[in-house]
């Protein structure tokens, strides 16, 4: 038998390390006999921590919730037993377990190894196929059907935009210049995306491997993964795979004994979310403040240190070995006609089930969010779906048979973006959503472009003012206005998009909008300066919210109904948050 | 800086003439904590470079602190899924119980609260980040708690 313990982010800040501290412990310990693994993440972040345990003959049980007290009957029952404790288990290759649902809908190319190997152990990799794509192309000494290879399978960059990245390799292949980059885009910045840092922390080598088999199709014999600061576990887990490879010859000088020369080198980024634009991140690489600049040329043409160069997404780079392995007619069967294959989103919000979801293109947004992530937490009411982040937009509840493909997403004001799918019930305001957005893209804005300089920062301080309760009359006309203009007059695309949050919230939702700027209420009883605090019959009189009211509004005896004069109430919130008894309701 | 000591950056080889640049800063804020402006002239003297374009680059990203922190950094994550959570109530929590504002250091220098844009663990939301290590699912009641142990363990919290 052999426990396996997801050590993603998400399992270790919900307590896995314990689990395996105390596995490693109890293995020695004269107990059932096991052996001891690490993992990566499974993708339901929702129940970590996670064990899953592997007996001889290949078949998987998965327990969710794991505690250290659940350990011992784990390991007595199944283990030692052969008797898996059913009324734990999440999931297993026989069909028990709670969460079937949930992988069942999956179909998994990019998170193929993602909680079945030891990213920190590249036997584990191997053992899996590792690196037979990367030795079939340099067997195949044929960079250009390679590429031909990767335009059949329609595959389209999985970090926003959708070009199709055989296209982009080719453009660079063909484009003049001795020296030629690769580039890993990894600086997910997205607030509500994190497909790319499981997949990095879960497998790197597969993003490894699909650098290499990009460089030898474009010509490059040096890449480089721009990843993000804020993603420790991942930068230390892809430091640990680079010299790897470059010990066993994955990467380095003459790979795998051919005439091709690979270099990956790391570089973290400084938390900069503009860098996600190509031109942006070349800067940053080049050691500049990162700013964006005018295309053409184009990086195929003329990248980093003005060389020929392909940036591409982690989820693009993982996907290419599995095509080069199995065909790219096994990868464009699956999706629809002009998106295919599948995508990972990262689902998060008030959704039952949150975590890593990877699913054909062509589902629809229903699908996913009720039938694979078991809808809406404490039984709210699905009102939205938030795509793209910062540059995508709101989706409402009416349009969920939209189907996930590039084309359809951008038809309703969103964009598909990297995979980011926040997940939103009626309390959430839609006004506020907005505010937030534009909050951020406010901030991340690099300022070279006065529209977007200037005009987000317009933008912000009237949504700020319409949450706060002094929204005008003309409001939403300005916004509107505001919003075209910085949409047309900037020069890349953190501009290009900023006001898609704001454009698609005021289509879907403008009642909203209307509602805090001519009736002073926020429908979803959010935003905190439009509502009105009163004192229930559940008041039992124990002073405390007159106390801490800054204003005196609040007055009553003790073991009396207190009462709260509603022209003094500042909407500060104090006496809400230090009731104990509910009694003080906000409508 | 009382014990400042020089960095050689020239020891420190990177590709690429000006590539250095981001992680010879990198390089110094992890040694002292954040960017002290005799770093900044450090760096300009060994590499050339002006100093108003080192200072550019460096007030540009986010990463780079010029006053120095606490012992210890937390990191209230204001990302999508945290804010629809109630990040901001877990921001006000955490104001004040070190009784400091965003972005400040608590007088004994133990504590630094940063905000920040997303930590990637939107299911986990509202997270925060101590040094390392993550705390999610939280609730503002939850802070005092949290604070304790991460003082005392330095490690994790197992919350269920």
């Amino acid at each position: 038998m052999k426990l396996l313990v997801g050590l993603g982010t998400c399992g270790i800040a919900a307590g896995s390390e314990a689990i395996y501290r105390s596995l490693a412990a109890r293995a020695g310990n004269g107990g059932p006999r096991f052996e001891l693994g690490k993992t990566g993440c499974l993708g339901m972040c929702y129940i970590e921590p996670l064990v899953e345990v592997l007996d001889d003959r290949g078949a998987v049980w998965q327990y969710g919730r794991v505690t250290e007290d659940k350990l011992d009957r784990i390991l007595e029952e199944h283990v030692a037993g052969g008797r898996p404790v059913a009324e734990w288990l999440v999931w297993s290759d026989d069909g028990q377990g709670s969460e079937g649902a949930y992988l069942s809908r999956q179909n998994r190319i990019v998170l193929r190894n993602c909680g079945r190997i030891d990213p920190e152990v590249l036997a584990d990799y191997l053992a899996v196929g590792g690196y037979e794509a990367l030795r079939k192309v340099l067997q195949d000494k044929d960079p250009d059907g390679l590429i031909n290879v990767v335009v059949e399978s329609g595959l389209r960059g999985r970090g926003g935009a959708g070009f199709l990245t055989g296209m982009k390799w080719r453009f660079t292949r063909l484009a003049a210049g001795e020296r030629k980059y690769i580039i890993c885009n990894a600086d997910e910045g997205d607030p509500g995306a994190f497909m790319d840092r499981s997949v990095l922390e879960s497998d790197p080598h597969s993003v490894l491997e699909g650098m290499a088999v990009a460089g030898y199709a474009i010509g490059a014999d040096h890449g480089y993964i721009y990843a993000r600061a804020e993603y420790p576990k991942a930068i230390e887990r892809l430091n640990i795979a680079i010299a790897q490879a470059e010990a066993q010859g994955f990467l380095g000088d003459r790979i795998l004994g051919s005439d091709f020369n690979f270099h990956i080198r790391l570089k973290e980024g400084a938390g900069a979310f503009v860098c996600g634009e190509e031109t942006a991140l070349i800067g940053s690489i080049e050691g500049h403040r990162g700013m964006p600049r005018v295309r053409p040329p184009f990086p195929a043409t003329k990248g980093l240190w003005g060389c020929p160069t392909s940036i591409n997404n982690v989820e693009t780079f993982a996907n290419v070995p599995w095509i080069i392995t199995h065909g790219a007619a096994a990868f464009n069967c699956l999706g629809t006609a002009n998106s295919k294959g599948t995508k990972v989103f990262a689902m998060a919000g008030k959704v039952r089930r949150g975590g890593l979801v990877e699913v054909p293109m062509g589902i629809s947004i229903r699908e996913i969010v009720f039938e694979i992530c078991g809808g809406i937490a404490g039984d709210r009411k699905f009102k939205a779906v938030q795509m793209g982040g910062p540059s995508g937009g709101c989706i409402p509840a009416e349009l969920h048979d939209t189907v996930i493909d590039y084309e359809s997403i951008n038809k309703t004001g969103a964009i598909m973006g990297s995979g980011g799918l926040v997940v939103m019930d009626e309390t959430t305001c839609m006004v506020d959503i907005a505010r937030f957005f534009l909050d951020f893209t406010q901030r991340e804005s690099c300022g070279k472009c006065t529209f977007c300089r200037v005009g987000t920062k317009r933008m912000l301080e009237i949504l700020t003012r319409i949450c706060e309760g002094e929204g005008r009359d003309g409001d939403i006309e300005l916004l509107e206005q505001l919003a075209h203009l910085v949409k047309n007059n900037s020069l890349c695309g953190l501009g290009q998009t900023a006001p898609n949050p704001v454009l698609t919230t005021l289509k879907y939702f403008r009642s909203e909008y209307e509602a805090h700027i001519t009736n002073k209420k926020c429908p979803a009883h959010h935003c905190q300066k439009l509502l009105t605090y009163t004192i229930t019959e559940a008041c039992t009189g124990c002073l405390a919210c007159g106390r801490v009211c800054p204003t005196g509004a609040i007055t009553g005896e003790k073991k009396q109904l207190h009462h709260l004069d509603q022209s003094k109430c500042i909407q500060c919130d104090e006496c809400h948050k230090t009731c104990r008894f509910h009694a003080i309701v906000r409508l | 800086m009382s014990d400042h000591k020089k960095i050689d950056f020239r020891t420190l080889q990177y590709t690429g003439q000006e590539g250095r640049l981001i992680p010879l800063l990198q390089q110094a804020q992890a040694q002292d904590g954040y960017i002290a402006r005799e770093r900044l002239v450090e760096i300009s003297e060994q590499t050339g470079a002006p100093l108003a374009q080192i200072y550019g680059v460096a007030t540009f990203y986010a990463q780079f602190r010029f006053q120095p922190v606490g012992k210890h950094i937390c990191r209230v994550c204001h990302g999508t899924a945290c804010h629809v959570a109630g990040a901001k109530a877990i921001s006000e929590a955490l104001e004040s119980h070190f009784g400091i504002h965003d972005g400040e250091t608590t007088p004994d220098r133990e504590f630094t609260l940063e905000t920040v844009s997303c930590l990637g663990c939107c299911s986990l939301a509202p997270v925060i980040m101590i040094d390392g290590a993550t705390y999610g699912n939280l609730s503002p009641t939850d802070i005092k708690k949290v604070i304790k142990q991460h003082r005392q363990a330095g490690e994790e919290v197992v919350k269920t």
